[in-house]
């Protein structure tokens, strides 16, 4: 671990983090922050999913499970318990890691399309349960009380607080992407993503590190959810198993370039940065869907490595620097 | 000399088709045993078998005392036993170095990354892939995908090694090589089981041989008595260009 501090992508991270958690302070520019607090999302979304996918070449279409059941036994905690924010946040996350992790073992016998379509499965199974059960406010969700900012100082208070939250988050689930490609879990990973059959003959124990992945991939993820719909003060199903957001997770993944660190995070910030911006603009508000999806087709056609995948044959050199 | 790996019985069936038969042989510490037989014979199921791609239906095998019958593929490896493929596997998009630094990591010692980069650039040399070893996988010619079997398997430090018909597609020096490479490993001290077509080769490298047909054992002994046992050249008389090698490189 502390060779990861010698190396200088470590530090590349850092700084990234450092400028997400000041550029917004700089001007007390609470429009930018809240841009930006989607951009972290969406990058701790990425990066995680890209454990599953860049790493060990599954696809999993139901990695917005994690986020919205994270949210929910936040929420939960929070509101039927009066647990204070954080401790409902590291619950949220353990709790639907260990939840990924019993799942991880019956599902991951699966494979390619098989497994894709199992997690498609899982969201509309969780989706299905969360609406019928009255705890959780079955299909119109839970509120929160303004109360809930109280103990952060306040709801203009309570949003940095959140905001430098989530940039943690971001940054630890950068961390996490880089400490797992230079270990040998990640190394055993990689193979499975190659060759499964090989990888087993080689003594990767490909059972056990699929599962393991998986739910290791739930935790920041969990927590993510748990911090955005805090925020929102308000939860409901269809917010928070929305199929098209883990779909642009995996886009987002492809654009930057599967199985890299930096990519995935760039990838993820400039899709965010773009959807925002067509969202907003009055010619393009319609065709958000449209875009996106035309500049999948031409990631696919014409950059299968993604962003990374082309800056690393342009300059190799980045290669030994750029995870 | 002591047993190393010991079949009893084994068999396994595909549907309809009896593949391993009764089969019952062992593998002794320090020696090269040579797998021989006409093509669906059943050896590369035989590997399959012993390294737990498929389980046997029946029978016991067990390696340096323990039975491993049925026991998951990436627990043999564990166990010393490291094998390569008839049909080539590389991990296409990771180099050499990094495709034999996953065998040494997950293989026997079960080693730390950075002791496994040791092992793997010790496999990668020995094997003659040194100035590969940053190419990715994918770019290597089928010499170089075959050799690199053999390093990612030696880079495990197995106690046996299998080997399934490395010798097929390559060229006459690249044979000559391969031959060298593979003595130069029986010399560490890597005991070794291996499937081979290529007669001359087999006969000269291997101290015993095994003579499989349709799933069962036809003979077993030094390679001049396997030559000359009358029903293994029966067995290859079906095909007269092998059996004039059999007879050819006993001679
Ligand atoms: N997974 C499988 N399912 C069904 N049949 C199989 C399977 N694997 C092998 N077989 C059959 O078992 C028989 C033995 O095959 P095997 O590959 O072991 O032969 P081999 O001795 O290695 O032949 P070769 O010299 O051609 O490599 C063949 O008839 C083959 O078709
Ligand atoms: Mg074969």
């Amino acid at each position: 671990m502390l060779l990861m501090l010698r190396r200088p992508f470590f530090w590349i991270i850092a700084l990234a983090v450092v400028a997400f958690a000041l550029a917004p302070v700089v001007g007390n520019d609470v429009s930018m922050r809240e841009s930006l607090l989607l951009d972290a999302l969406y990058i701790t979304l990425a990066s995680n999913l890209n454990l599953m996918l860049g790493y060990a070449g599954y696809v999993n279409f139901g990695s917005i499970v994690f986020f919205g059941l994270g949210g929910y036994i936040c929420v939960w905690l929070v509101n039927s318990y009066n647990w204070p924010l954080i401790p409902s946040l590291i619950v949220a996350g353990l709790g639907v890691s260990g939840l990924a992790l019993i799942f991880g073992f019956g599902i991951l016998r699966l494979r390619g399309a098989f497994f894709a379509l199992a997690t498609i499965g899982v969201i509309e199974a969780v989706q299905a349960f969360v609406e019928n059960f009255t705890p959780w406010g079955g299909s119109a969700g839970v509120y929160l009380s303004g109360e809930i900012f109280k103990p952060l100082g306040g709801p203009a208070h309570a949003l940095w607080i959140i905001y430098f939250m989530m940039v943690a988050v971001m940054g630890l689930s950068l961390y996490l992407s880089f400490a797992i490609k230079t270990s040998k879990f990640g190394l055993g990973l990689l193979a499975i993503g190659q060759n499964e059959d090989a990888a087993a003959i080689l003594g990767v124990p490909t059972s056990r590190y699929k599962a393991l992945v998986y739910s290791v991939s739930a935790f920041l993820p969990a927590i993510a959810g748990g911090l955005y719909f805090f925020k929102s003060a308000f939860i409901q199903p269809s917010d928070a198993f929305d199929l098209s957001l883990s779909t642009e997770a995996l886009v987002v993944g492809m654009l930057g370039g599967e199985g890299t660190v930096t990519g995935v995070a760039i990838g993820a910030f400039l899709y965010e940065e773009l959807r925002g911006y067509l969202l907003t603009s009055s010619t393009f508000a319609n065709f958000q869907l449209v875009v996106s999806g035309a500049l999948l087709l031409l990631i696919v056609l014409f950059f299968p490595g993604g962003l990374m995948g082309f800056i690393y044959s342009r300059f190799p050199r980045t290669q030994k620097v750029l995870e | 000399m002591t047993a190393l790996l010991v079949l009893e019985k084994v068999g396994k069936r595909f549907g309809g088709l009896q593949a391993v038969k009764d089969l019952s042989f062992e593998v002794r510490e320090g020696e090269i045993l040579g797998l021989i037989g006409p093509n669906g014979a059943g050896k590369s199921t035989l590997f399959n078998l012993i390294n737990g791609v498929f389980a046997p239906d029946t029978g016991r095998i067990t390696f340096v005392g323990t039975d491993i019958t049925g026991e998951k593929p990436y627990r043999v490896a564990r166990h010393g036993l490291a094998r390569t493929h008839q049909i080539v596997q590389p991990l296409t998009n990771m180099t050499v170095l990094e495709n034999c630094t996953v065998g040494a990591c997950f293989g026997k010692d079960n080693l730390p990354l950075h002791r496994a980069r040791a092992a793997a650039r010790d496999a990668v040399a020995v094997t003659g892939l040194q100035d590969r070893a940053e190419a990715r996988a994918s770019q290597l010619t089928i010499a170089g995908k075959k050799r690199l079997e053999l390093a990612r398997a030696l880079a495990a430090q197995p106690k046996l090694l299998m080997l399934d018909e490395v010798l097929a597609g390559l060229n006459p020096t690249e044979v000559e090589h391969m031959i060298g490479v593979i003595r130069r490993i029986r010399e560490r001290g890597v005991t070794i089981l291996m499937i081979e077509h290529l007669m001359q080769a087999i006969m000269s490298l291997s101290d015993r041989i095994v003579v499989l047909n349709f799933g069962q054992k036809l003979a077993e002994g030094v390679p001049a008595e396997v030559a000359q046992h009358p029903q293994v050249i029966e067995a290859y008389l079906g095909n007269p260009k092998l059996a004039a090698e059999l007879q050819g490189s006993s001679a």
